[in-house]
C-alpha cells in the first residue's frame, strides 16, 4: 500500500524559472491495486514517479509506503520498497556486465550485499528459470554482455529485474514509450502478467491511452500536477478511448487536443 | 639488454602492478579519473621506508603504508561525494597536499632504505640469484592481491561497486549506496597504490617525494596495455592483463632506453610515457571515426 498525501513539488523555488510541477495531490493504491498514469507533458506525471523514487524532494506534503513515512529516505534506502523500470531501456541495467550480474545485481535490491559470491550455483539457477519464463530464448546467453541485447530485450529483463525482489510499489515511467511497437506491446502483456502474478502494487505512466485503459485496474489522469479524472470498476470498464480524449479535452478547457505526444493509438 | 636489466624491468613492472590494479579499479570500476596515486604511491614509499628504518616489521610497513594510501583515497572521495567537488579536482587537490604530507613523513626529500630487513630479505637465502628472487616474491605477492580483488568484485558488494561506477542511476534503483560504494573503493584503489609505494621503497631502496609524478600516467599505461593485448569480460583475466600490462610498459621502456639508436635518455621517460599512452586513447577513436566514415 502507498499513499501520497497533499504534495507540492515545485523547480527552482524563488526563482523566474519557478515551475510548479506538482500542486497538491493525494492519492492513495490499495495493495495490489494497478494504476496507469495519463496526461501530457509537463502534467507531473514522471515528477510524481520520481517524488515517490525519491529522486526529487517535496517541497510539503508525504509519502508513505506500506505504512512507513518516507519523505526524506534517500532513493538508495528506498529501494527496498520501490522496484522501478525507466522509460530509457538503457537506463535500467548495466551495458558492460552480463545478464545473469544485472540480474544478480537487483535480485538483491533492498538486501545487505556482502562479500559473498553474487553468481553461486543457486542462484544462477533461479535466475536462469526467471529469463526463460519470458520466451526470449535469453536463457542461453545469461553471461553475454546486456549491450549486446536489443532495447526490447533489455527492457523486459529490467521488469524481471525489477519484480526479482519483495517491493511494496512497482514504478513504471513510459516503460515502453522507445520501443518498437511488436516489443512494445511484449513489454505491456509481461508487465501485466508479472504485476498480476505477484500482486504488485503498480503505478504506470504511459502516453498511450489504449494502453491506459487495458492495462491495470484503475486510472487516473493529472494536469498541471493535479488528479483531474480518477476511474475504477464499472465506470472504467464502460470509458473508451473516446470517453478519454472528451474527458481530457474537457479538462483543458475546450482546447482541441493537439499534444502530440499523447496518442490515441 | 642484459638478463639482470630485464628482470629488473619485470620487477619494477610487478611493483608498479598494484599501482595499475588501483588505477583500474578507480578508472574502470568506479569510472573515477584519479590523480591522488600521484601522491599516495609515494606517501606509501614514505611511510614504509620511515617505519623500517625505525626497526618496525617490514610486512607492519606494508600494512601501514597500505592503510596511509587508503585514508588519501578516503581524503579524496569525501571531497567528492560529500561536497560535490569534481572527482578529478577533488583528487588533484588530495594529490597537491600530499607533497606536503611525504615530506613532513620522511622530513626530507628523499630516504635511503639500504642494509635494512624488508620483506625479501628472508627470501634471499633459498638459492635462486638475487635478482630473480625479487621478481619471483613480487610475482607471489601480485598473484595474491589478483586473486583477492577478482573474488571481492564478484561478490553482491563488488557488483554493486560495478553498477555504481557503470550507471549510478540504476545503481541507486537497485539500492546501491552510490556514494558509500565511491568511499570503498577509493580507499581500496590507494590502498593497493600505498602497497605498491611500500614495496617500491623495499625494492629500489630509497623512497623519494617525487618518485609519484606521472605514477597515474604509468598506471593508466599498464591498464591501457592490458586491455589492448587481453580483449576479456573476465574480471580475473582484466585483472591479469593490467599486471602483464605493466610489466611489458617496463620491458619496452627497458628495451627503448638501452637501444642507442633511438637516442633516448633515462630523462626522456615521461615524454615517451605521455606520448604511448595519448597514442593509445587515439587509436581506437581513429580506427572507430574511419568505420563511421564508410
Amino acid at each position: 500500500m502507498i499513499s501520497v498525501k497533499d504534495l507540492h513539488v515545485t523547480f527552482n523555488p524563488g526563482t523566474p524559472l519557478e515551475r510548479r510541477a506538482i500542486a497538491g495531490i493525494d492519492l492513495t493504491l490499495n495493495e495490489a491495486e494497478f494504476v496507469t498514469v495519463i496526461g501530457s507533458n509537463g502534467a507531473g506525471k514522471s515528477t510524481l514517479l520520481a517524488a515517490i523514487a525519491g529522486d526529487v524532494a517535496p517541497r510539503s506534503g508525504n509519502i508513505e509506503i506500506g505504512g512507513r513515512d518516507v519523505t526524506r529516505e534517500q532513493p538508495a534506502k528506498r529501494a527496498r520498497r520501490v522496484a522501478r523500470v525507466f522509460q530509457d531501456p538503457l537506463a535500467g541495467s548495466c551495458a558492460d556486465l552480463s545478464i545473469e550480474e544485472n540480474l544478480a545485481l537487483a535480485w538483491m535490491r533492498g538486501a545487505r550485499r556482502g562479500l559473498g559470491s553474487a553468481l553461486t550455483v543457486d542462484r544462477r539457477g533461479e535466475l536462469r528459470e526467471k529469463v526463460a519464463e519470458l520466451g526470449l530464448n535469453l536463457e542461453n546467453r545469461m553471461a553475454d554482455r546486456m549491450g549486446l541485447l536489443s532495447g526490447g530485450q533489455r527492457q523486459a529483463l529490467s521488469l524481471v529485474m525489477a519484480t526479482l525482489a519483495k517491493a511494496e510499489v512497482l514504478l513504471l515511467d513510459e516503460h515502453t514509450a522507445a520501443l518498437d511497437p511488436g516489443m512494445a506491446e511484449f513489454v505491456a502483456e509481461l508487465t501485466q502478467r508479472l504485476v498480476t502474478s505477484h500482486r504488485l502494487t503498480t503505478l504506470m505512466v504511459t502516453h498511450s491511452m489504449r494502453q491506459a485503459l487495458d492495462l491495470g485496474t484503475r486510472t487516473i489522469m493529472l494536469h498541471e500536477g493535479r488528479v483531474v479524472l480518477d476511474i475504477a470498476g464499472e465506470r472504467r470498464k464502460n470509458m473508451t478511448v473516446d470517453g478519454l480524449v472528451e474527458m481530457f479535452r474537457r479538462v483543458r478547457g475546450g482546447a482541441e487536443l493537439d499534444d502530440d505526444s499523447l496518442r490515441i493509438g | 639488454m642484459s638478463a639482470i636489466a630485464f628482470w629488473g624491468a619485470v620487477e619494477l613492472g610487478l611493483v608498479y602492478g598494484f599501482v595499475a590494479l588501483g588505477v583500474f579499479l578507480a578508472f574502470r570500476v568506479l569510472d573515477f579519473p584519479d590523480l591522488t596515486v600521484d601522491g599516495s604511491f609515494p606517501l606509501g614509499a614514505a611511510t614504509a621506508a620511515v617505519a623500517i628504518t625505525a626497526g618496525w616489521n617490514p610486512w607492519l610497513a606494508c600494512l601501514i603504508a597500505a592503510l596511509s594510501g587508503a585514508a588519501c583515497g578516503l581524503v579524496t572521495a569525501f571531497l567528492n561525494v560529500r561536497f560535490g567537488i569534481l572527482n578529478l579536482l577533488a583528487s588533484i587537490l588530495t594529490m597537491i597536499a600530499l607533497f606536503s604530507v611525504n615530506l613532513r613523513v620522511m622530513g626530507r626529500p628523499n630516504m635511503a632504505v639500504l642494509n635494512q630487513d624488508t620483506v625479501i630479505t628472508p627470501f634471499y637465502d633459498l638459492g635462486l640469484p638475487d635478482h630473480l628472487v625479487r621478481p619471483a616474491i613480487l610475482a607471489v605477492l601480485i598473484l595474491i592481491a589478483v586473486l583477492l580483488l577478482a573474488r571481492f568484485l564478484s561478490s553482491d558488494f563488488g557488483l554493486a561497486m560495478r553498477a555504481a561506477g557503470a550507471n549510478p542511476r540504476m545503481a541507486r534503483a537497485n539500492g546501491v549506496d552510490v556514494g558509500g560504494q565511491i568511499y570503498v573503493g577509493m580507499a581500496l584503489s590507494n590502498a593497493l597504490t600505498g602497497l605498491g609505494g611500500a614495496l617500491f621503497a623495499q625494492i629500489s631502496g630509497f623512497a623519494d617525494v617525487t618518485s609519484g609524478v606521472g605514477t597515474i600516467v604509468v598506471g593508466l599505461a599498464s591498464v591501457i596495455v592490458g586491455e589492448t593485448l587481453f580483449r576479456s569480460r573476465s574480471m580475473l583475466i582484466a585483472l591479469f592483463a593490467c599486471v602483464i600490462g605493466s610489466v611489458i610498459y617496463r620491458v619496452a621502456v627497458q628495451l627503448a632506453l638501452s637501444a642507442d639508436l633511438l637516442y633516448l635518455n633515462p630523462s626522456d621517460l615521461n615524454l615517451v610515457t605521455a606520448v604511448l599512452v595519448a597514442l593509445a586513447l587515439i587509436l581506437p577513436k581513429l580506427r572507430a571515426g574511419k568505420r563511421v566514415a564508410r
